[in-house]
C-alpha cells in the first residue's frame, strides 16, 4: 500500500466530521459516506501512467470518471443473483427453506435482499419478479395475492433506500405482472425501478397496455427490447440499476466512463480526436478498469468468501464490466465547431455521421481490448451509455440529445437515436415525458415502443409530465421529496439528493414534453 | 393531383386509435362558432402549402413503423375526396389504417371508391336539433345524420364527436337526443363517443364568450352515454 500525505488525511478528517454533522443526510446515508471516505485513504491499485491527470483533474481536464467506486473495490459494482435458485432451493447460509406459498416466497426475497451488496450497498437487482412469483400465485386467493404483492413493494420502497434498485417483468404475460402494475399505480413510489422486457412475438398487447398505463401513472416500468438483449446476452440476462443489461447470476465488477466532451476539448480537430486523444484516453481507462477488476477478483476476497458464491447464487465466471461513456453529443458539437462546420447533434446528418464514426472507434477499441475475468462476454467489456451524475454540468448523458435541444418532432429524435442504441448491450436509453392527453390513448405509446424496437432502439422510458414520480436520468424520484430535500429536510432515499443535483445541473425537469 | 395542406403532425395521440400521422387540409364549408383553427377555413392560408399526393406520402412514410395509421382532417377534408382517396390508396399497401375526420356535411355515400379504402370515419355531430346545428355552424345537419346512419350500416363509423359548449345550446337535452338517435346505430356498429371540452383559446375573439364546461359536468355527461353502453372518451 502506497503512503499518502498528512494534508490528505486532514482533509478527509474534515469531510468525515462534516458528514457526521450533516442535517440533510439520514443515518444510513452517513454510514455509506463514511465508509467511502475511509476507502478514499487507500492506495492499493496498480494504476496506469497518465491516469491521475485524466481522472483527478477538475472541470474540462477531467476525461475519465470512476463514479465514486473508491480506491479499493471490495465487491462488484452490480450483483444480479439467481433468485430462481433461491425460491427453488432456499438458502443454507440464511437458514431459509424453499418457500411453499406466496407469503413465504416474498418473505424469502425480502430477507435475501438485505444480503446482496452493490456499489450503493443496496441490491441493484431484485429479480424477474413476475416469473419468480408466478409459480406461487395460486397459493392464495387473488385479493390476498394483490395485498401481499403491494405490501412487498411498499416494504422494498421503505427499506431499500435507493432507486437504483431494479425489478424486471415480462416478456411473458403473468398474473403477478398485473398485480405489480396495479399496486405501483396506487403506491406512487420511486423504488423499485422496473423494466418490462418486451417482445412483440411473446408479449400480448393487453399486457403491454397494462404496463404503459402503469408507466403513465407512476413513471415505470420502462421498456427493454427483449429480442435485442437476448441476441447479445442470451436468455439469462437482467436489467439492473438504471437500465443496465447484465448476465444473470453475475453482474458487473466496475463501471468507469469516458467524458467525451472533455476529450474533444483537448483535441485540435477531428483527426486529432480520432487518432490520438480518444485512443490515448480509452487505453488508460481500459487499463484502469483492468486494475480494478483484478483487485476485486484477486485481492479483495469477495469471490472467495461470500455465501452468494458458495451456494451458487452468483458465479465469478458470469461477471463482466461496463466500459462507459457520456457526452457523445458534446464531443460531436465541439469537434464540428473546431472544424468550422455547422451542424448540431440531434439535428444534422453530418453530426449523426460523426457520432457514428466515434462510436465505431470506441466499439472497435473495446472489441480489441482483452479484459481480465470477462469470459462471459467474450473477454471484453460491455459498452455502456452512462446517464450522468448529479455533479455533471454541461455533460450530456450517454448518447442522448441534450435537454433543451431535442428536435421538435419525436420521430426525428427517435431516428437519431436509432443509430446509437445498438452499441450498448450493458445499457442506454431515452426518456420521454408525455402530455396527459395520452392517458386516453395508451396505444399511442404502445405504437412508439413497437416501432422503436423494430428500428433497433434498445430501451425507452415514458412518464406523465405532471406526475409526482418522475424519471431523473435512469432512476426515479418523487418530486414532493425533491422539494422537501431542497428546503433542507432529510429524505429517505439517497437518490433524491442525486435528483436534486440533476434538476439544478442537468435540467431534467425541462425535457421536451411529447 | 394537389391539395392545400395546412400541416402534417407526424405523431398524433388525439386523431384516432394509437399513434397516427394527421394530415390537415385547407378549407371548410361550415362556420363553427367555436372553431379552434379559423385560419384553416378559407381557401387560402399563408401557413399552408400546395402539396401533391406523393409529397404528402413522403412525409407519412418517415413515421413507418412507429404509426399504425393516418388520419385526414381539416378544414373539411371531404371537400377534397379524390385527394384523400389517392392518399389512402397509397397508405394501404404500407399496412396503415385510414381514418377521415369530418363535419359530416358531405354525403359519404356518393364516394364508394373512397369508402373502399377508408377504415373509419370520425364524425362530428355538433347538435341533434336542426336549429341548434344551424346556430352553431350556419349549416343544417340533415346530411350529418344521414351520414351517421350510412356509416354505421357499412361498419365505418369509428367515432362520434361532440364539442360541449354550455350557453351555445342545451347540452343535457342534446345528449338525450343524441343517445336516442345513436342507440339503434350502436346495435349495427361498434363506435365510441368522444366528448370534447370547449376551450376558448384559439377561438375567434367575437365567439370566445362561452364558458369552458367543468370536469364534473363533462364526466356527468359521459356517464349518461356509458349508461347506454357506449364507450366514452372525454378530452
Amino acid at each position: 500500500m502506497r503512503p499518502i500525505t498528512m494534508e490528505r488525511v486532514e482533509d478527509t478528517r474534515k469531510q468525515i466530521l462534516d458528514t457526521i454533522e450533516s442535517a440533510t443526510l439520514t443515518h444510513e446515508q452517513k454510514v455509506t459516506n463514511l465508509a467511502n471516505l475511509a476507502d478514499s485513504l487507500l492506495e492499493v491499485l496498480d494504476l496506469p501512467e497518465g491516469l491521475d491527470e485524466l481522472l483527478n483533474s477538475e472541470g474540462d481536464a477531467k476525461c475519465i470518471c470512476d463514479l465514486f467506486e473508491g480506491h479499493a473495490p471490495m465487491r462488484p459494482r452490480y450483483i444480479a443473483p439467481d433468485y430462481e435458485k433461491l425460491l427453488k432451493e432456499g438458502c443454507e447460509y440464511l437458514r431459509l427453506p424453499a418457500p411453499t406459498d406466496l407469503m413465504e416466497a416474498l418473505n424469502t426475497l425480502l430477507i435475501f435482499y438485505k444480503h446482496v451488496p452493490s456499489i450503493t450497498n443496496y441490491p441493484v437487482y431484485l429479480g424477474q419478479l413476475d416469473e419468480l412469483l408466478e409459480p406461487f400465485v395460486d397459493t392464495v386467493d387473488e385479493a390476498m395475492g394483490r395485498k401481499l404483492v403491494k405490501n412487498f413493494l411498499m416494504n422494498v420502497d421503505r427499506t431499500i433506500l435507493d432507486s437504483f434498485s431494479h425489478a424486471d417483468v415480462g416478456p411473458r404475460e403473468t398474473k403477478i405482472g398485473y398485480y405489480i402494475f396495479d399496486a405501483e399505480k396506487e403506491l406512487q413510489d420511486a423504488v423499485p425501478n422496473i423494466s418490462m422486457k418486451y417482445d412483440a412475438d411473446i408479449t400480448p398487447d393487453h399486457f403491454l397496455k397494462a404496463a404503459v398505463e402503469c408507466g403513465l401513472a407512476c413513471a415505470k416500468p420502462s421498456f427493454a427490447n427483449h429480442k435485442m438483449f437476448v441476441s447479445e446476452l442470451g436468455e439469462r440476462y437482467v436489467i439492473a440499476s438504471c437500465y443496465n443489461g447484465l448476465p444473470l447470476g453475475g453482474g458487473s465488477y466496475t463501471l468507469c466512463r469516458l467524458i467525451l466532451g472533455n476529450i474533444a476539448k483537448r483535441s485540435k480537430d477531428i483527426a486529432d480526436f480520432k487518432e490520438k486523444q480518444l485512443p490515448y484516453v480509452m487505453d488508460i481507462m481500459a487499463r484502469y478498469m483492468d486494475a480494478r477488476v483484478k483487485f476485486e477478483v484477486e485481492e479483495s476476497g469477495y469471490f472467495d468468501n461470500t455465501f452468494l458464491i458458495k451456494e451458487g447464487f452468483i458465479e465469478r465466471e458470469k461477471f463482466t464490466a461496463m466500459y462507459g461513456l457520456v457526452g457523445l453529443a458534446d464531443a460531436v458539437n465541439i469537434l464540428l465547431e473546431k472544424e468550422g462546420k455547422t451542424g448540431r447533434f440531434g439535428h444534422d446528418e453530418i453530426a449523426t455521421q460523426l457520432g457514428v464514426e466515434i462510436m465505431d472507434i470506441i466499439d472497435a477499441f473495446n472489441q480489441n481490448h482483452e479484459a481480465p475475468y470477462c469470459e462471459v462476454t467474450g473477454g471484453h467489456y460491455l459498452l455502456h451509455a452512462q446517464v450522468g451524475i448529479a455533479e455533471d454540468q454541461g455533460i450530456t448523458p450517454g448518447v442522448r440529445i441534450p435537454i433543451g435541444e431535442e428536435p421538435d418532432e419525436l420521430i426525428d429524435q427517435l431516428e437519431v437515436m436509432s443509430h446509437f442504441h445498438k452499441y450498448f448491450p450493458s445499457g442506454t436509453g431515452d426518456i420521454f415525458p408525455v402530455d396527459m392527453t395520452v392517458h386516453a390513448n395508451p396505444e399511442y405509446v404502445m405504437d412508439i415502443i413497437k416501432g422503436s424496437f423494430q428500428r433497433n432502439l434498445r430501451y425507452l422510458s415514458f412518464y406523465s409530465s405532471d406526475n409526482d414520480v418522475i424519471r431523473v436520468t435512469g432512476y426515479l424520484i418523487k418530486r414532493s421529496e425533491l422539494e422537501k430535500l431542497d428546503s433542507g429536510v432529510a429524505v429517505i432515499h439517497d437518490t433524491t439528493a442525486l435528483g436534486l443535483g440533476a434538476s439544478k445541473n442537468g435540467h431534467i425537469l425541462e425535457r421536451k414534453v411529447r | 393531383m394537389k391539395a392545400t395542406v395546412v400541416k402534417i403532425i407526424p405523431f398524433s395521440c388525439v386523431d384516432g386509435p394509437g399513434n397516427r400521422t394527421a394530415i390537415f387540409l385547407q378549407g371548410c364549408n361550415i362556420n363553427c362558432k367555436y372553431c379552434h383553427n379559423p385560419e384553416t377555413r378559407g381557401p387560402k392560408n399563408p401557413e399552408a402549402t400546395e402539396m401533391t399526393v406523393e409529397e404528402v406520402m413522403e412525409r407519412v412514410k418517415k413515421q413507418v413503423p412507429f404509426i399504425r395509421g393516418i388520419t385526414v382532417s381539416g378544414g373539411e377534408c371531404m371537400l377534397h375526396p379524390e385527394f384523400v382517396q389517392a392518399i389512402f390508396e397509397q397508405a394501404k399497401p404500407l399496412g396503415l389504417t385510414t381514418l377521415i375526420d369530418s363535419n359530416g356535411t358531405i354525403p359519404f355515400e356518393k364516394y364508394p371508391e373512397l369508402m373502399a379504402v377508408t377504415d373509419g370515419v370520425m364524425l362530428d355531430i355538433k347538435a341533434m336539433n336542426r336549429e341548434d346545428h344551424i346556430k352553431i355552424t350556419d349549416h343544417d345537419n340533415d346530411t350529418v345524420l344521414a351520414n351517421a346512419k350510412y356509416l354505421a350500416e357499412c361498419g365505418k363509423l369509428y367515432e362520434v364527436r361532440s364539442v360541449i359548449v354550455p350557453g351555445l345550446y342545451n347540452g343535457d337535452k342534446n345528449a338525450d337526443a343524441l343517445i336516442e338517435f345513436l342507440e339503434p346505430l350502436h346495435q349495427l356498429s361498434d363506435f365510441r363517443i368522444k366528448l370534447i371540452t370547449y376551450r376558448p383559446n384559439g377561438v375567434r375573439e367575437e365567439y370566445a364568450i362561452y364558458k369552458q364546461p367543468s370536469k364534473v359536468f363533462m364526466q356527468r355527461l359521459g356517464e349518461r352515454f356509458r349508461e347506454h353502453g357506449f364507450e366514452v372518451v372525454i378530452v
